[in-house]
């Protein structure tokens, strides 16, 4: 059952999800880069899993290949779902 | 022209004994075991104790072990701030018997239960055998040849021979080198234990009479080595040579070593001859001696053949693995680390839980306790041994410090 994909849950889980890959919670805001958070393709393939799971979206690698920010991977996960 | 000199100028280990090279030598001369409930798990390891959050998700286990060991070695070497050599000359070659098996396990089971999309797309990277090699020369700017060594028990002194083929040809000027294990798993148990390897009674006691299989272990040795006048040059602390390197195949049964030894014999003599040292120069063996009835018995056959019968009664051997239990693909690095330790600080590490000689085993395998020696030469020098599944004989001729 995909959860409810509201713009406050879904930026929690993505939040979340990226800090267990490695970066301090406290650095994964909106405005935040994969760059500057070293979060490499492979944690975006990762991440598309979690979202998959979460919330039945399905994200492919040219999706996730224009994502820069933290907040370009919360818009895309609330407009796909929705 | 004669060949360059390689010596080690750093070493660094994780082993059931504790999180650290030094400790490894002192509990085991102290007659202590690293080897509960049947295993030598690393339970003092916790891996974020000296790892981020990252480098613990992009690596399995036993990489995480090679890391650690591998800080500690570019610490001692006086490594830590800039590498000493251009990053083009520096190697990197790693053991492993398995790889990652823990890592694939895991996501098997995800595969099975789950789907294939359930699949991390970090489930080969993690599992790869080549991952401990790959992770460390990125961990360190490494860019000579890095590469990983698969002869299963025998992998961790074969890195050490290449690496220091490599070096002694001029291929590196450098190399960071050993090996790392992780497979505590059900799929590893299992898999020694229906093949009669593993010791039903979880004791490992090389030599015994009673001896009934190995203890399986994990951790990781790592050794930095360098070419002897530039390591002179830079004024680094020495902890020893790498005199010789000699290795043969058994061309004789997937899992069982030839019982007289004769493969291993011949590396045992091409090791010597390698390092221009004759058996009367010897002054311990590091045995592979792994608990098992027929290696025991193999090793000790292969160690009189190639010393000779007399020469041999008068050559201290013993186990670490009467210690620590069987790290596989880890266990010659490790090995190797405490025999230069043993050389160093002049003392004959025991053979644990040896107290019922086994009929026929009459070499000398320093039981239960360890003694102290004096080198017959200047410098000291040892031979480690290890013989892999598959047949694989490698033995190491190694000089330790005046």
């Amino acid at each position: 059952m995909a959860a409810t994909a509201t713009p406050e849950a879904v930026e929690a889980r993505i939040v979340e999800a990226l800090a267990s890959f490695g970066p301090d919670i406290e650095q994964v805001t909106r405005e935040a880069t994969f760059e500057e958070l070293d979060i490499d393709s492979l944690d975006l393939v990762e991440l598309a899993q979690i979202v998959e799971d979460d919330y039945g979206v399905e994200l492919k690698g040219d999706d996730m290949k224009n994502l820069k920010t933290v907040g370009d991977a919360i818009e895309l996960v609330v407009a796909r779902a929705s | 022209m004669t060949r360059r000199r390689v010596v080690i100028t750093g070493v660094g280990a994780v082993t059931p004994l504790g999180v650290g090279a030094d400790v490894l030598l002192r509990r085991w001369v102290a007659g202590e075991s690293g080897i509960a409930d049947g295993e030598g798990a690393c339970r003092d390891f916790v891996a974020s104790d000296h790892l981020s959050k990252k480098e613990i998700r992009r690596a399995d286990r036993f990489a995480h072990f090679a890391m650690v060991a591998g800080d500690e070695a570019l610490a001692a070497g006086g490594w830590s701030d800039e590498l000493p050599y251009a990053a083009e000359r520096i190697s990197c070659v790693l053991a492993t018997g398995i790889g990652g098996l823990g890592s694939l396990e895991a996501q098997h089971d995800l595969l099975r239960d789950q789907g294939a999309k359930a699949v991390s797309p970090l489930s080969v990277p993690l599992f790869m055998p080549n991952a401990g090699a790959g992770t460390l020369s990125m961990r360190y700017g490494l860019r000579g040849q890095s590469f990983s060594v698969a002869s299963a028990c025998a992998a961790g002194s074969h890195a050490i021979g290449v690496a220091t083929r490599m070096i002694q040809y001029g291929d590196a000027d450098a190399a960071l080198t050993g090996g790392g294990e992780a497979t505590l798993t059900p799929l590893a148990r299992a898999s020694f234990e229906a093949a009669g390897a593993l010791s039903p009674s979880g004791i490992s006691r090389p030599f015994d009479e009673r001896r009934d299989g190995f203890v399986m272990g994990e951790g990781a040795g790592i050794l930095l080595l360098e070419e002897l006048e530039a390591a002179q040059a830079r004024g680094a602390t020495i902890y020893g040579e790498v005199l010789g390197y000699g290795s043969t195949s058994d061309a004789y049964h997937l899992t069982a070593p030839e019982p007289e030894g004769r493969h291993a014999a011949e590396a045992i003599r091409i090791a010597l001859r390698d390092a221009g040292r004759d058996a009367s120069q010897v002054d311990y063996v590091n045995a592979h001696g792994t608990s098992t009835p027929i290696n025991d018995a193999s090793e000790t056959a292969a160690i009189k053949l190639a010393l000779g019968e007399d020469a041999a009664q008068t050559i201290p051997v013993s186990s670490l693995k009467s210690s620590i239990g069987h790290l596989l693909g880890a266990a010659g690095a490790v090995e190797a680390i405490a025999t230069l330790a043993a050389l160093r600080e002049r003392t004959l590490p025991p053979t644990i839980g040896l107290e019922q000689p086994s009929v026929g085993l009459d070499l000398d395998y320093v039981p239960l306790t360890a003694r102290p020696f004096t080198p017959r030469g200047e410098r000291p020098v040892a031979l480690s041994n290890s013989f892999g599944f598959g047949g694989h004989n490698v033995v190491l001729c190694l000089e330790g410090v005046a």
